[in-house]
C-alpha cells in the first residue's frame, strides 16, 4: 500500500479557511490527507501547536493565512511568517526536513490556489515519506 | 520522628549537591528534622546498604543529575522502590539540562570528540571507554541521555540549575510536611529586578549576543538581547539578571506551558517592529543555534531518542 501522509492544516478564519470553502463549493478536487483546523488568525498558531501536531503523528503541517497586508488583525500574518521561519530552522537542527512545514497565503477567493498548494504539499510529503518524529 | 532522606548524584556537575548547602543556616534547622540514610556525595553509604533497606522506607529521595549510564538508571529504579516520594532535584533530573544537548549527537560522535579529537586530551593508544575489561565491569554509557521522569514515576520537581535558594527553601519545607505541590506559576518577568524598565511595547531591530553590546541596565529583551524570562518559571528572583546576565531558562516552563522553547520562539517573533521580509530574514539568521538558545535545558525532552533522521 502506498504511503498516505497525515497533514494538519491550520487555516485562518478570514482568508485560508474561506479559500478552502471556495475550493469545496467550486467542486475542486484535492487530496483527502488534510485535517483542517480553523483558527481565527494564522497568528494564533503558536509554535507549540506545530510541535504538538508533529509529536502526535503529523507528517506535515500546513499553515494558511491572509496575504501580506490583508490580515484581518493587521499584522498577525507577519508574526506567523517570522514564527514559521524560526520553526523551520529549529526543525532542521532537530533533523527534520523543514519542507514538512509550509506556510501559504490563500485569500478567500483563491479556491484554486488552495487546491493546488495542498496537492503540491501532499505530493512533496509523499516523497519525503513518514515523519520520524512521533511519540 | 525524623524524616528519612536520601540524595543521589546522577549524571550532573555536582552543583545540585552543593546547592543544598546554599540554604546556609536553614540547613541547621533542617538537620533537626531529618536523618540522612543515603547520600554518596557526603556520607559513606554503599549501594548495598540502599538495597537492604525495606521498600518505601525512605520518606523523601532526591535525585539530582540526569540518566546517562546504566548505573544511573539502576539507582533511579532502586530509589523509586525504596522511597515514598521521589523528587527530581534540579534541571538535569527534571529536564536533562545542558548535558541533554548531547542528544543531538550519537554515542560514537560523543566518544570521538571527548576521547580522541579534543585538543587537550592526550590519548595516543586511542582508548575508548568500554564496559568489560579484564578486571573491571563498568556501567554502560546509554545511547541517549534521559531525564528521571523518562525512566521512573516522579512525584515532585525542584527546578533550576542548580535550584536557587528561595526555590529550594520553599520546596524542602513543603516536602518535609508531606506536600508535593510548591513553587510559583508566573514567569520570571513578574519578579525581574529590571521589570520597571520594560517598555509597554518592545520593538527591536536586531538581536545582539551578550558580548556585542554594552548593557545599559534596562530590560534585556528591549535591548535586543535574548532573555528567556517571558517563557521561564519564576522563583529564582532573577539571580542571573542581578548579575547582568540574561535568563537562559534553567527553571523550565511555567505550569501552563508545555514547551518552553516554542513559547519563547513565539514571543521573539512578536518583538520585531515593522520591517520588510528581507530584513526579517537577516535578523532571523542572526540567531544561529536554535536548540542551544531556546532548548538549552530541555534538549533531552525535545529529542528523547536523539537527533531525528528524516530520510531525504
Amino acid at each position: 500500500m502506498s504511503f498516505e501522509p497525515k497533514i494538519v492544516a491550520f487555516l485562518c478564519n478570514w482568508c485560508a479557511y474561506a479559500g478552502a470553502d471556495m475550493a469545496g463549493t467550486s467542486r475542486l478536487k484535492y487530496p483527502a490527507n488534510v485535517v483542517p483546523i480553523k483558527v481565527m488568525c494564522s497568528g494564533r498558531v503558536d509554535p507549540e501547536f506545530i510541535i504538538d501536531a508533529f509529536e502526535k503523528g503529523a507528517d506535515g503541517v500546513f499553515i494558511g493565512g491572509c496575504h501580506p497586508g490583508d490580515c484581518h488583525y493587521v499584522n498577525g500574518n507577519y508574526r506567523t511568517r517570522r514564527r514559521v521561519k524560526m520553526m523551520k530552522k529549529l526543525l532542521e537542527e532537530m533533523g527534520i526536513n523543514p519542507k514538512r512545514l509550509r506556510l501559504e497565503w490563500v485569500s478567500a477567493t483563491e479556491g484554486q490556489k488552495f487546491a493546488r498548494v495542498i496537492e503540491e504539499f501532499v505530493n512533496e510529503i509523499k516523497e519525503l515519506g513518514p515523519s520520524p518524529w512521533r511519540k | 520522628m525524623k524524616k528519612k532522606i536520601a540524595m543521589y548524584w546522577g549524571a550532573g556537575c555536582g552543583g545540585c549537591d552543593v546547592s543544598l548547602l546554599g540554604i546556609h543556616e536553614k540547613l541547621l534547622d533542617l538537620l533537626d528534622d531529618i536523618e540522612i540514610v543515603f547520600w554518596p556525595c557526603a556520607t559513606d553509604f554503599k549501594y548495598e546498604d540502599l538495597e537492604k533497606m525495606p521498600d518505601k522506607s525512605i520518606d523523601v529521595a532526591f535525585y539530582n543529575g540526569a540518566i546517562r549510564t546504566e548505573e544511573n538508571e539502576k539507582i533511579a529504579k532502586l530509589l523509586r522502590k525504596k522511597a515514598k516520594v521521589l523528587v527530581a532535584y534540579g534541571s538535569c533530573a527534571s529536564e536533562g539540562c545542558v548535558i541533554g544537548l548531547a542528544n543531538l549527537y550519537d554515542k560514537k560522535q560523543i566518544f570521538n570528540v571527548v576521547y580522541l579529537q579534543n585538543e587537550t586530551t592526550k590519548n595516543e593508544d586511542k582508548v575508548l571507554p568500554k564496559e568489560h575489561t579484564n578486571d573491571l565491569e563498568l556501567p554502560e554509557f546509554l545511547p541517549h541521555l534521559k531525564t528521571l521522569e523518562q525512566v521512573v514515576k516522579v512525584d515532585a520537581v525542584i527546578p533550576g540549575c542548580p535550584p536557587p535558594r528561595p526555590v529550594l527553601e520553599e520546596a524542602l519545607e513543603a516536602l518535609l510536611q508531606g506536600k508535593t505541590n510548591f513553587g510559583k506559576e508566573v514567569a520570571l518577568c513578574d519578579e525581574c529586578p529590571r521589570k520597571d524598565s520594560k517598555p509597554e511595547k518592545i520593538e527591536i531591530e536586531r538581536f545582539y549576543r551578550w558580548h556585542e553590546k554594552e548593557d545599559n541596565g534596562d530590560c534585556f529583551l528591549a535591548q535586543g538581547m535574548i532573555c528567556m524570562g517571558p517563557a521561564t518559571l519564576a522563583g529564582c528572583q532573577g539571580e542571573c539578571i542581578s548579575a547582568n546576565i540574561p535568563c537562559t531558562g534553567c527553571m523550565g516552563p511555567t505550569p501552563k506551558v508545555k514547551d518552553q522553547g516554542a513559547a519563547m520562539l513565539s514571543a521573539i517573533a512578536s518583538l520585531l517592529g515593522d520591517i520588510d521580509e528581507e530584513k526579517e530574514e537577516e535578523i532571523m539568521n542572526s540567531i544561529r543555534d536554535m536548540i542551544g538558545t531556546f532548548y538549552k535545558y530541555r534538549a533531552a525532552k525535545l529529542l528523547p531518542e536523539g537527533r531525528l533522521k528524516d530520510e531525504s
